[in-house]
């Protein structure tokens, strides 16, 4: 099919070394933050981070120091707890409001449609929204703040619906003569077929969770609550690193390893993860087509 | 119809013609009625979510009304007196207002321009590569960053632009230089927000445009590789054109949201020695009414920004409906 020709091996050359190259440009940032958490404190003493290191120059100290301050597991913690409450209070809220809206037959369905899709075209900004969470339910220092208003997404119901419409009608049909009410069609025949898609859509959600830093900070105050991100957030610019570190130099480590050491430490789980979702993140995305 | 019944004429003439638009009204009624009936349980499964919108996204809506208002937080939304469009005015006139507008339509359109062609040069390029774990390592690699927060592409830029120990200030003083504060000086903030952008999120929008390229039908290639075509001319008259739509509806739903900017990232790049360059629509929404508690002023410019996002979306939308066929959402 292909000519195997001087020319053929000269474009494989050219557009790998393209890819090359930009593999390198994503990687550099993380190489330098590895490097920088691995450099012992006398070897940054003497001449800052090294671009390369040997495996015997390697240091986890700055790694067990923000492990073992009670700061950086607790907001792991609240990290964890946030995602899940979250994505099952999404998931709980998503399913039957995209299986109602799959039923073509159902009266009202436009409008319940348009009325969603207006909330996803027209924002009124912030401060709307903050004076309801804030002052109205009074949910300052509450992760419910964090948790419930961003419940729902507007993309992942329509994704989500239209999965629903394509699984045929005789399925729901026959269960239905058999007696079964929509709630247990939903939940005995429908989302035994959709696992793929409440995976998607539940990692959407996870990941927006686990990386939610801005109404945190607007809602919590208290920083026991802090999650993982704020907490890193802080430790990057922060004044007060010694209360997010036992920060002490006998014990090894530069300011600069202890801050690298938090980005990767909040980067791991997702790192670890993500390599084996990713199919269905792109799976989902294609679904939603250009939105995103 | 039963104020006819009175007049006995009245009535015999239009007798037929009412009643049966009242019994077709009655079916339809009823018809309705079985309907809603029969769907009973999915209006109980809709209980929940409705409940979520009405309270999370259709009150902030009622209480942008504080726009017009002069808003006490003692008085309540409701209780606060009208003020008209005294703060859009307020907002119109300030010598803030242009530079907002202009930060944020720089941020929109420096990502678009700049990371679109990439985003396609490296669509192009992963597909094309015939070495196949390679390419799906880079595909791994290229996505990673969007599911990154922006607070960890904050700790990433600090270890390679930060004066003390940045990784490039180290190559620029080890070339004799000074070190750049990249992140607080307002001559490249402004790079570093667009640069860091195009490092998270151009191998994410590449999915688009491999799956466009992915559904091209290999006879076309065949049939041009037969007549005598190279690969730089099949790549520019079949791989490019495929996208072509998909470029367009990328690019039209973006322009949609040219007012948006990113707030995330600005936010936690930001800091005030590069406020004149950096400051977008949302994040002085934020500290205008968070911080500073001129909560009517700050619903006024959220909602400003509101109407007009709203009007340039559906634009948008009827250009994507014209030109591709196809809805934005």
């Amino acid at each position: 099919m292909f000519r195997s020709s001087r020319e053929d091996w000269g474009f494989q050359l050219l557009i790998n070394g393209f890819l090359l190259i930009v593999l390198i440009l994503i990687l550099i940032p993380l190489w330098r933050v590895i490097m920088t958490s691995l450099t012992p404190l006398d070897v940054y003493m003497r001449g800052g981070t090294p671009a390369f290191q040997f495996p015997w120059d390697w240091s986890f100290a700055a790694y067990a120091q923000m492990l073992t301050h009670p700061t950086f597991p607790r907001a792991t913690l609240n990290s964890i707890i946030i995602t899940i409450c979250g994505t099952t209070l999404s998931l709980a809220l998503t399913v039957p409001l995209a299986y109602a809206l799959s039923s073509r037959t159902l009266p009202g369905r436009k409008i319940i449609i348009a009325l969603i899709l207006f909330t996803f075209l027209f924002h009124v900004g912030l401060i709307p929204t903050y004076l309801l969470v804030a002052k109205t339910l009074g949910w300052t220092n509450n992760i419910l703040a964090i948790i419930v208003p961003p419940a729902v997404g507007v993309t992942n119901v329509l994704v989500m619906m239209r999965f629903f419409e394509g699984i045929p009608e005789e399925i729901k049909e026959s269960a239905r003569i058999d007696g079964a009410n929509d709630l247990q069609v939903l939940w005995q025949i429908v989302l035994p077929l959709s696992k793929p898609i409440l995976l998607t859509i539940g990692l959407f959600y996870a990941v927006n969770y686990w990386n939610e830093f801005f109404t945190p900070i607007l809602y919590l105050n208290d920083q026991n609550l802090q999650p993982l991100p704020v907490l890193l957030r802080n430790i990057l610019i922060g004044q007060n690193f010694s209360e997010y570190v036992d920060y002490d130099v006998s014990r090894a480590a530069s300011i600069e390893s202890l801050k690298s050491s938090a980005v990767l430490l909040t980067m791991l789980p997702m790192v670890l993860v993500y390599p084996w979702i990713q199919r269905y993140f792109t799976k989902g995305t294609l679904l939603g087509g250009v939105k995103e | 119809m039963s104020h006819y019944v009175g007049s006995p004429s009245l009535q015999t003439r239009t007798l037929p013609h009412s009643a049966q638009t009242q019994h077709a009204f009655a079916e339809r009624v009823l018809r309705l009625g079985r309907a809603m009936w029969k769907h009973r349980w999915l209006y109980f499964m809709l209980i929940p979510p409705m409940i979520y919108y009405l309270i999370f996204r259709y009150i902030p809506i009622y209480n942008a009304q504080i726009a017009f208002k002069e808003f006490f937080a003692l008085k309540g939304v409701e209780g606060s007196p009208w003020v008209g469009f005294q703060h859009f005015e307020t907002f119109f006139k300030s010598f803030y207002f242009n530079e907002l507008i202009i930060n944020t339509i720089v941020f929109s359109v420096a990502k678009l321009l700049l990371g679109l062609p990439i985003a396609i040069i490296l669509a192009l390029a992963i597909h094309e590569s015939r070495f196949m774990f390679f390419r799906s390592l880079v595909q791994t690699v290229t996505y990673l960053p969007h599911f990154l927060s922006c607070v960890i592409m904050l700790g990433l830029l600090l270890a390679l632009l930060s004066p003390s120990s940045g990784m490039i200030n180290e190559v620029i003083k080890a070339l004799g230089g000074q070190p750049i504060s990249f992140l607080t000086s307002p001559a490249w903030f402004r790079q570093v927000v667009i640069l860091s952008d195009i490092w998270k999120e151009t191998g994410w929008s590449t999915i688009l445009y491999l799956a466009a390229l992915l559904s091209v039908n290999p006879d076309l290639y065949e049939a041009a590789e037969v007549d005598g075509a190279s690969r730089w001319r099949r790549i520019w008259h079949i791989s490019l054109p495929s996208i072509i739509p998909v470029v367009v509806l990328v690019t039209l739903l973006r322009l949609g949201n040219i007012l948006d900017g990113g707030f995330s990232q600005i936010w936690v790049l930001y800091s005030v020695p590069v406020y004149s360059v950096g400051d977008i629509i949302d994040t002085w929404v934020y500290r205008s009414g968070v911080l500073d508690f001129q909560f009517s002023l700050a619903t006024a410019v959220g909602l400003f920004k509101g109407v007009i996002g709203l009007a340039l979306i559906l634009f948008a939308n009827k250009i994507a409906q014209r030109v591709a066929q196809q809805s934005l959402f």
